[in-house]
């Protein structure tokens, strides 16, 4: 049976990415906290159509985008995200009605005060991604992984110890 | 001017404080008393009416009283500047105080001295005594007198204030001061200057300006707002932010007090004035009243019927950030 996508060997062998220089170049690791009722059937599909995109990002399933604690994101870039990526339904798609309508003014907030603080403006991210939108996941983390290997690894917020 | 002096005010205060106080009507006054130091005050509790003549009103009142406001039982009178009694205006909203156990005696306030201009301005010497003569601040030492404008030692926040006249009073003791409106032009002009840095600017002033703090948390207790059971700095399980002076610890600290104020600070400033060490807070928080201001158009603490920002939402929010 012949299958499109990679062979399961090459996907085994696929070095898994380490945040920080190394010697075959650098790979930034994404955190991204989808919902669990768009953008995280959104990445399935985009699995189980086999659309290609990197592989640089760790998933966290949360139940809604309104479930975001704003210092879910700032955790992740202090303990080894170079960049975090939150999506959510579509405004209007909300599972629980009007949860990603709250956390939109919660998010706008966050990103406003990381970057009036001088975090740099590629690492966080925010998207509305849909259970049918397969395709646009893809291009989404690839658009991201692209952003944030363009800055480099997290320096900002970073933990020392 | 027909305007009332300071000592009038007060003298008015103390009487009002005596009567509410012999006539049962509340159980306890906050106000002010002289401090220790020279041009220092400190937050007294006044529970007999004969007590009343400690209670002190100048421009060195800097406290929010509404800090102790939660802590205490009974029927409370409170001496609110104008900034001080939105930040009742936001402890009410939250309901976390009933107004029927309330007495807000609201003060027209001038704005108050800073501390640190004051001592910029003293330098190495020793202030014996000063006094609040009017416009002017009659310093004295050991041996040398000197006088500057009021205006010249004032806080910057209260140098752009709209809101010197309490919105929410039961009594206002002083007139209305006019000219509430003025320096709103230039209200965000300190924002507007950080925004203006590119990232790796901002990053350095922020990095180094918060690197600074002790995490005395002065500004947590100083704030009417922080009224959180347990602090998320205080948490352990899970343990959000590390208990270490890493500047990345320290500016989770710092931004994260910042959100969780956000809508609901009124830009008092309790917190700066706080601060052992001198740190520019008002920045982050200024930074949220004016993206709230912009983007949702609210004001903490002017109506206490409007819902809080981010209790509530728009389905038009402005989502220009979201990919």
């Amino acid at each position: 049976m012949a299958l499109a996508g990679p062979e399961p060997e090459s996907i085994a062998s696929q070095p898994e990415p380490v945040s920080g220089p190394s010697q075959g170049g650098w790979e930034p690791t994404i955190v991204a906290f989808l919902c669990n009722w768009c953008s995280y059937a959104g990445a399935d599909l985009a699995g189980i159509s086999r659309i290609q995109y990197p592989a640089n990002v760790r998933i966290i399933r949360v139940p809604c985008s309104g479930r975001i604690n704003p210092l879910f994101i700032i955790k992740a870039l202090q303990t080894g995200a170079d960049g975090v990526l939150v999506s959510g339904c579509h405004p209007g798609d909300c599972h629980y009605i009007s949860g990603n309508y709250y956390a939109r003014r919660r998010f706008a907030l966050l990103k406003s005060l990381l970057e009036f603080v001088g975090l740099e403006p590629g690492r966080v991210h925010f998207a509305w991604v849909s259970a049918a939108e397969g395709e646009k996941f893809a291009s989404l983390i690839s658009g991201v992984v692209q952003e944030v290997k363009a800055l480099g690894p997290a320096e900002r917020l970073v933990k020392v110890s | 001017m027909r305007m009332e002096t300071v000592a009038e005010v007060e003298t008015k205060l103390r009487e009002l404080a005596g009567v509410l106080l012999a006539e049962g009507k509340v159980d306890v006054v906050i106000g002010y008393e002289r401090g220790t130091l020279p041009l220092r005050t400190t937050p007294c509790f006044i529970r007999e009416a004969e007590a009343a003549g400690k209670l002190v009103w100048d421009a060195t009142c800097e406290h929010n009283l509404a800090r102790y406001l939660r802590s205490q039982r009974g029927r409370v009178a409170i001496v609110a500047k104008g900034c001080d009694a939105r930040a009742i205006t936001v402890l009410l909203s939250e309901r976390q105080l009933a107004r029927d156990q309330l007495f807000i005696i609201g003060v027209a306030c001038q704005g108050v001295v800073d501390r640190r201009k004051v001592q910029a301005y003293l330098a190495d010497r020793e202030l014996q005594q000063a006094t609040l003569a009017g416009a002017q601040v009659v310093f004295g030492g050991e041996g040398w007198q000197e006088s500057l404008p009021l205006k010249e030692l004032l806080w910057d926040g209260c140098l752009t204030c709209r809101q010197h006249t309490p919105l929410l009073y039961d009594a206002l003791i002083g007139e209305p001061l006019a000219g509430d409106s003025e320096g709103a032009l230039e209200e965000y002009a300190d924002v507007a200057a950080l925004e203006a840095m590119t990232a790796d600017e901002r990053w350095a002033h922020f990095s180094s300006e918060l690197s600074r703090c002790l995490r005395c948390y002065a500004c947590r207790q100083a704030c009417p707002l922080c009224y959180c059971p347990e602090c998320f700095v205080d948490q352990t399980q899970p343990a959000w932010c590390g208990k270490t002076d890493e500047t990345t610890d320290l500016i989770t600290f710092h931004i994260v007090r910042a959100l969780h104020s956000a809508g609901r600070c009124a830009d008092c400033g309790a917190c700066s004035r706080a601060c052992p060490v001198g740190i520019d807070l008002r920045s982050l928080n200024r930074k949220l009243i004016k993206d709230i201001k912009q983007w949702y158009g609210y004001e903490a603490g002017l109506d206490p019927d409007a819902l809080a920002p981010l209790a509530t939402f728009r389905p038009d929010d402005p989502q220009e950030f979201i990919e």
